[in-house]
């Protein structure tokens, strides 16, 4: 490898490469140098081409070359660079074609060198990384097992230690329980070494009892008496009687009475304690075999042994009825059939019962296998199911009901109603969509009203003004006419017809201009002062009048109605009154709309 | 002192003189004296029948029976000297005596008519401490010292029936009580339980132990505390004509009342000697109900607590405890009313329906240290040292007690 580095330092020069070229192909050397041969002769190949050639082959030593380079080929196997030899002094010609044939086998030969040496290589670094991953494995593992071993023998101290605890343990024990053995012998010694020193003391007592005895029975002093005024009657009122061998039997008699009479009696309590279980058992039996024979239907396997036992229990229980009578006798073989038949009913519940643990166990493994048999856990989820269900609905209902009651209930809260309201609304909104374009569309026509008022305002002031200046011009004739006529009827008819009109036309004026004012005051929901008016219009009664009323009349669109049909003349009809009529009939409608929208 | 059985006799024995006198209520002319003389006198007893005095001479030498009828005079000899060496069956035909011959131990079955022997036998036991009959009158148990446990069980005529034992080397049997029906036989022992026997098989049923922790969440603990005395209140005097009044009101004497401790409890011990003799541990003092639903049980190790222990349960039902070591107790003979006594001025009553303390009225202090019931179950006599007072209950529920009070010299 090393070798190799060398090699390939581009900085090597041609000579040095060349001589270990030399030396390679002189010895036929092992796979490394071989490399080293490749490699030298592949890299300097392109640098130093021509160096390389002419170090082997000069102009001068061209023949010695060629029989050289002929040699070697034909050692390898290569057919010979020379044509046939006609003759044998003749010299030997450069065959070109076997030159060039040579060549190319030559190079082919280098060709498959290099990839094998490719290979190699490849193999080579696989294999190098393989041992190295395969050498740390092994450090690995070797730590491993000493680890281990290290843990075995740490284990096995404790398990000894562990063991002589427990025979010291055991030992201790031992002694404990031959200490406590020992105790005990040596009480039970004492014990026997008092009862007899016990006795020995008895005996000297009692035979002082009996001296004293003795003593006391001999003094026999007249005091030991019973001095007794006179003899008392027995207590049940009979004479005394002697003592004699009869008393003594029928003293023995009694006694054997008194115990007959209480054995008699708690044989009878035993009878009647024996009937009442004998009774439960029975019943107890009864029961089991009801619960069991339904099970006919279930699985064919238990069917048979179910069947079986109930079949032939019931003919015992046939053959029993008719022996009931019997058990009253409570021999031995009615209670043993008894306590028999319940042992083996109830031997056939249990297995019963632990067939179905069974089965319900496998159906939770397996799935459902059975119809009829519903595993536990789908059951027991179908119930939370039902039970959440059953919650929900519960707490739909409870909220339900707090609406209803809400609903009922007048006092609420802005809220509730604010609520309420959202619910309605709806409807609300699309009514007031409905009439909010009708409101514009009447704001339209308003507008367009407004328009033709104003241009009508414009034209009547013009007018008035001119009929303004033609009364005062008339007036004036009047006046200087009145002097010199007299016509007050025609006059005041015509005055109070100007007047009239006048004042009509002033109405006209005023009330267009009220409602001039009118659309963009409801925006602002203030009446408008008539300052403008009173100003604009020439100070008179009438029109004071008209002021007034109007005045009044704008803070409510009801009394302007009221109001305008009054002054109305008779003669003045036409468009406008109409106009007047409806455009404040139809203020009403828009009021509140604007209301609604102000809100 | 002693009344005879059928109440026309009253008995008096001096024992240090030697002397019984018996007067009779009917005649009160009528008197009678009997005088041991030199042989002396340690016990004297009627008979049930109401004519015949036992007299226990010293040392236990003889038993001598004087009949007030016939004037004759009978004479037992070798009585055992024991705790409980004589006992007469409830219905007052047979006497069972306790003898002891060449250190061996009999028992004679008396036919207390005319005092014939019916059976005498000898028993399997070591020191023979006591009999007792059976409420009705068919088994006789004899029970061993406390230095054995063993309790053998004889019918009337003297066929052994069973033996029991529990345990061997420790203390044994410290007091055995039948129950009323004759169906239990219960055994207090020195290890601090009680066995029950039934009459049935003669083996134990169950046994009762009497930790000093009581755990059992069922178990109702009533624990007697001080009520604090009203301030400033001073002493009363009472006129002795109070009448229908509830003694816990009056007087400004520490008075007591009963208070339900929560389980789990621990009661106070006591912690006996170990190098006497008779150490006061076991259960010393055991007491059937009438109706054998109840049994009452004293464990000398804790003597302030009064265990009642459910027999148709069988297991304890109340633990009362007191202020002060309970001294005795005893059941009214018509319910299942217990009443104790602890030596102090007051008598406890309890009863499946509750409990309750009542403070005897009087001036000064009034320690009871005795009581007695009355046979019909109206009327409690509570002893002391020299007074007695006879408490008085009513019928109703609430034991409202009306006091009488009497002063007597005994």
């Amino acid at each position: 490898m090393g070798d190799w580095m060398t090699v390939t330092d581009p900085g090597l020069s041609a000579e040095s490469q060349n001589i270990s070229l030399y030396t390679s192909e002189t010895k036929m050397s092992p796979s490394s140098l071989y490399s080293q041969q490749v490699l030298c002769s592949s890299i300097p190949l392109s640098k130093n081409v021509h160096s390389f050639f002419s170090a082997f082959c000069t102009e001068e030593n061209i023949e010695q070359s060629i029989s050289y380079l002929d040699q070697e080929l034909t050692t390898f196997g290569f057919p010979s660079l020379y044509e046939e030899p006609k003759s044998k002094e003749a010299k030997k010609e450069l065959n070109i074609v076997a030159v060039l044939n040579c060549m190319n086998e030559l190079l082919v030969l280098q060709r498959k060198n290099l990839l094998a040496q490719e290979n190699v290589e490849t193999q080579n670094l696989k294999l190098g990384s393989d041992m190295d991953h395969l050498q740390s494995c092994y450090a690995k593992l070797k730590e491993q097992l000493e680890a281990s071993r290290r843990e075995i023998i740490g284990l096995q101290e404790r398990d000894r230690q562990l063991q002589c605890k427990n025979r010291n343990l055991h030992q201790l024990l031992k002694n404990e329980k031959d200490e406590v053995q020992k105790l005990q012998n040596i009480i039970a010694s004492r014990a026997t070494q008092y009862n007899h020193d016990m006795k020995r003391k008895e005996r000297e007592y009692n035979k002082l009892k009996e001296r004293l005895h003795q003593l006391v029975m001999n003094k026999k002093d007249k005091k030991i008496a019973m001095d007794v005024l006179n003899y008392v009657g027995r207590a049940d009122g009979k004479r005394g009687s002697w003592r004699t061998g009869k008393t003594e039997a029928r003293n023995e008699d009694e006694m054997y009475k008194i115990l007959l009479n209480d054995y008699e009696y708690r044989q009878k309590q035993i009878l009647m304690e024996n009937a009442e279980l004998k009774k439960v058992l029975q019943q107890m039996k009864k029961e089991m075999i009801s619960l069991l024979s339904p099970q006919k239907k279930t699985p064919r396997e238990r069917a048979d042994e179910s069947t079986g036992a109930v079949i032939s229990d019931v003919e015992e229980d046939g053959g029993e009825l008719s022996r009931e009578s019997m058990w009253d006798l409570s021999c031995e073989t009615v209670r043993e059939q008894l306590t028999n038949s319940i042992r083996k009913q109830w031997r056939i519940l249990k297995s019963h019962v632990e067939k179905l643990d069974n089965q319900v166990s496998k159906v939770n493994l397996e799935g459902f296998n059975d119809e009829d048999v519903i595993s536990r856990q789908d059951h027991e989820q179908e119930t939370e199911k039902l039970e959440l269900e059953i919650q929900q609905c519960k707490e739909m209902i409870k909220t339900q009901q707090q609406l209803l009651q809400q609903q009922l209930a007048t006092a609420c809260d802005d809220d509730t109603t604010s609520l309420l309201r959202d619910c309605y609304l709806l409807e609300e909104k699309e009514r007031l969509k409905e009439e909010w374009s009708l409101f514009k569309e009447q704001k339209k026509n308003f507008e367009r009203e407004r328009r033709s008022f104003t241009e009508a305002a414009i034209r009547l002031g013009l007018e008035r003004k001119a009929f303004e200046e033609e009364r005062a011009s008339w007036l004036k004739q009047q006046f200087l006419n009145m002097t010199t006529f007299d016509h007050p009827n025609s006059e005041n008819v015509k005055l109070f017809s100007a007047f009239s009109g006048s004042s009509d036309q002033d109405n006209l004026p005023v009330h267009s201009k009220q409602r001039q004012k009118k659309p963009p005051s409801t925006s602002n929901g203030s009446p408008v002062c008539t300052s403008k008016m009173t100003k604009s219009l020439p100070a008179s009664p009438t029109l004071d009048s008209c002021q007034t009323r109007s005045c009044v009349s704008e803070h409510s669109s009801v009394s302007v109605l009221t109001v305008t049909p009054e002054e109305m003349k008779p003669d003045q009809v036409g468009r406008e009154c109409t106009s007047q009529t409806w455009s404040v009939v139809s203020r009403p409608g828009a009021q509140p709309g604007c209301s609604v929208d102000a809100l | 002192m002693e009344w005879s059985a059928d109440s026309l006799f009253i008995l008096c024995a001096m024992y240090k003189r030697g002397l019984v006198q018996v007067w009779s209520l009917e005649q009160p002319e009528w008197h009678c004296k009997i005088d041991e003389g030199s042989a002396g006198l340690v016990a004297s007893c009627w008979s049930p029948d109401g004519r015949h005095i036992l007299n226990t001479t010293e040392f236990h030498l003889r038993v001598t029976v004087w009949s007030l009828c016939t004037k004759s005079v009978s004479y037992i000899k070798y009585p055992k000297a024991c705790q409980q060496g004589m006992a007469f069956t409830r219905d007052g035909r047979y006497m069972a005596l306790a003898e002891r011959r060449d250190c061996k131990d009999f028992v004679s079955i008396f036919v207390c008519s005319d005092w014939q022997l019916l059976r005498h036998f000898d028993t399997d036991t070591q020191d023979l401490a006591g009999v007792e009959w059976a409420p009705n009158g068919c088994v006789l148990a004899v029970w061993d010292s406390c230095l054995e446990y063993k309790v053998l069980l004889y019918s009337l005529d003297g066929r052994l029936l069973s033996v029991y034992s529990a345990y061997e080397w420790s203390l044994g049997i410290k007091s055995v009580a039948w129950s009323p029906s004759s169906q239990f036989l219960a055994i207090g022992s020195y290890d601090g339980k009680v066995r029950l026997l039934n009459h049935v098989t003669w083996k134990m049923t169950t046994e009762f132990g009497h930790p000093a922790a009581i755990s059992n969440p069922k178990t109702v603990v009533y624990r007697e505390v001080e009520k604090s005395p009203p301030p400033g209140l001073g002493h009363l005097s009472l006129p002795p004509s109070r009448a229908g009044a509830r003694p816990l009101t009056n007087a400004a004497a520490s008075e007591s009342k009963y208070e339900v401790a929560s389980v789990p409890i621990s009661l106070q011990t006591l912690k006996p000697a170990a190098d006497r003799a008779n150490p006061r541990m076991g259960v010393g003092m055991l007491a059937f109900s009438p109706d054998s639903y109840f049994l009452a049980t004293r464990n000398d190790n804790i003597p302030n607590a009064v265990w009642v222990w459910d027999i148709q349960k069988l297991r304890l039902f109340v633990v009362l405890e007191q202020l002060c070591p309970v001294r005795s107790f005893q059941w009214d003979p018509q319910q299942p009313r217990l009443a104790i006594c602890t030596g102090g001025n007051k008598v406890y009553l309890w009863s499946p329906a509750g409990c309750v303390s009542v403070q005897v009225p009087g001036e000064g202090d009034f320690p009871v240290l005795a009581l007695c019931w009355h046979s019909s179950g109206d009327s409690l006599a509570l002893l002391g040292k020299d007074h007695f007072c006879l408490c008085f209950l009513e019928t109703s529920k609430d034991v409202g007690a009306a006091f009488g009070r009497r002063d007597s010299c005994t």
